[in-house]
């Protein structure tokens, strides 16, 4: 059985299955997307969470870093309440849809990047950073100097914040309800595959999607260690 | 570091740039397409169809749902869960459509005035499975009361559903009806769906209770045979009924009209009725549209 996963999961790559290259295509822009979005909110306040002192900081950060394990049930089933119908933010009709998907895993993700930025700004020499303020930097050209002093930090970051959204099922199942064509991504068909009996298949698209996690994680590694070399 | 990552963002822009101009690109070409195939125009807005896992892992709603959208229009968001969640997210009108297995259960929710239209659509029916040495000795046993009985007396291991979906509703009646509270070490409740409740019992030499088209998908995957079949009391019947429009003004009350008339009408009762009897010999539902007097 597991040779025959191997040899399905050869077979939809090769034969360009134009069902399993939706699933993939989808699964990468929904979580690249709600990466992009957690970056975007997840770096600056990492970076305000080490740089600006505030009563209650330590909870905070506490809070964060609880928050970096999240299950994504949780986080599922909570924008399943707010989004549904007859929830709070129901009138968006947003619920089985794939901004539902990314909504849920943005937020499984932010708490990742905001953890892991601000530790990696906190390790940025306090001294650097009285040096770079000596030498006339304004503000932002200090913001964008301490970040690049914690690029590898921030993109080892970046990484785990995909690898979190990439793999989870728990809440792309719950508020994308895995529609055929529309709402079912990697994760979600493969349990979908199990129930239906086709384990080969169910097999094919974990490698398919082990695959896909592997090159996107290549492709930051190398982003990241360009420069080391 | 700058280039670094403006390398980076406009790396991430260009996968969401590029995938909404493809997005639109093939909704563009998807529209061409079916304006040249149909010449009427597709009625266009989303349905909810909350149904139970076993209409999907038979593969029945991937003939039936790609039909409606091809002759009728609509994007209809299929949702598998159990029978007991689907009627609740018609409860709750947080469905459209319900297309479910627990006519009783059903039968509640229409009188609640959350559901109207409910009409019969087709049935199969349920089966006992069980490992292939039968401890229990169901095997000459045409009564399903008798078989349960036997499986309790006789302490051996029964995998239930335990979810609350149709199947799970029409198993509990059984014991209800024998005055049994199944419990302990030898009933184990999976939680999950039917694929997944049956891998169990194959695993663990269980019997199970099981709807005839969910095993048939599975059963060379399993190491369980088909021990009592054939019963009155086992037959499996789906209905399908809109939610009213009336109590919760969110309904795309047209859209699930249409999905009704659709699975009832002449056309697609055939398809039913074809279904699976290329791939297993047998047809894995039979159709029943306006048959309601018989089923009463």
């Amino acid at each position: 059985m597991i040779l025959e996963g191997v040899a399905e999961a050869f077979r939809m790559l090769i034969t360009f299955d134009p069902e399993i290259y939706k699933i993939t295509w989808l699964t990468l822009k929904i979580s690249g997307t709600a990466t992009f979005i957690s970056l975007c909110i997840g770096v600056p306040l990492g970076v305000a969470l080490a740089w600006i002192k505030f009563p209650g900081r330590r909870i905070f950060i506490s809070i964060v870093n609880t928050a970096m394990g999240f299950p994504p049930v949780v986080v599922g089933l909570w924008v399943f309440i707010f989004l549904s119908r007859n929830g709070p933010l129901g009138f968006l009709n947003l619920l089985y849809t794939p901004s539902a998907i990314i909504i849920a895993q943005a937020i499984i993700a932010s708490p990742i990047i905001i953890g892991l930025t601000s530790a990696a700004v906190m390790q940025v020499d306090d001294k650097m950073r009285l040096q770079i303020k000596a030498l006339g930097a304004t503000k932002i050209q200090m913001l964008f100097l301490v970040l690049r002093e914690a690029r590898y930090s921030i993109i080892a970051a970046v990484i785990a914040g995909f690898g979190a959204v990439i793999s989870e099922i728990g809440a792309s199942m719950m508020v994308g309800g895995n529609i055929k064509g529309y709402t079912r991504v990697l994760t979600t068909a493969t349990v979908m595959e199990v129930s239906k009996g086709n384990t080969e298949v169910a097999i094919g698209i974990t490698i398919i999607l082990l695959l896909l996690a592997y090159s996107v994680t290549l492709f930051l590694t190398l982003l990241q260690q360009r420069e080391r070399s | 570091m700058k280039k670094l990552m403006i390398l980076l963002t406009t790396l991430l822009l260009l996968i969401v740039g590029c995938s909404n101009t493809n997005d639109n690109a093939n909704i563009k070409k998807d529209n061409e397409n079916k304006q040249e195939e149909v010449k009427k125009e597709k009625k266009t807005g989303d349905i909810i169809l909350a149904t139970t896992t076993s209409t999907q892992d038979s593969g029945l709603l991937d003939v039936l749902i790609p039909k409606f959208e091809e002759e009728i229009g609509y994007r209809v968001k299929t949702i598998a869960v159990g029978t007991g969640k689907a009627l609740e997210m018609g409860q709750n009108g947080e469905a459209d459509v319900l297309l479910v297995h627990a006519p009783d259960a059903e039968k509640a929710v229409v009188d609640s005035g959350a559901a109207i239209n409910r009409k019969l659509v087709m049935h199969n029916d349920f089966i006992i499975v069980g490992p292939k040495n039968d401890p229990a000795g169901l095997k000459s046993l045409k009564d399903a009361n008798e078989a349960f009985k036997q499986i309790n007396t006789s302490k051996s291991l029964f995998v239930s559903r335990g979810d609350d979906s149709g199947t799970h509703k029409s198993e509990l009646k059984f014991w209800d009806k024998l005055g049994i509270k199944p419990s302990g070490i030898m009933y184990q409740e999976t939680g999950q769906g039917m694929g997944e409740t049956l891998r169990v019992a194959s695993e663990k030499g269980g019997y199970t209770y099981t709807d005839r088209a969910t095993f048939l998908a599975l059963k060379d995957e399993l190491n369980l045979d088909i021990l009592v079949e054939g019963d009155k009391s086992l037959l499996n019947i789906y209905h399908v009924m809109q939610v009213n429009k009336e109590k919760f003004p969110k309904v795309n009350d047209e859209g699930a009209k249409d999905l009704v008339d659709f699975l009832v009408s002449e056309d697609v009762q055939k398809v039913i009725g074809e279904f699976g009897v290329e791939k297993y010999k047998e047809p894995l539902f039979f159709p029943d549209a306006g048959k309601e007097k018989e089923f009463e």
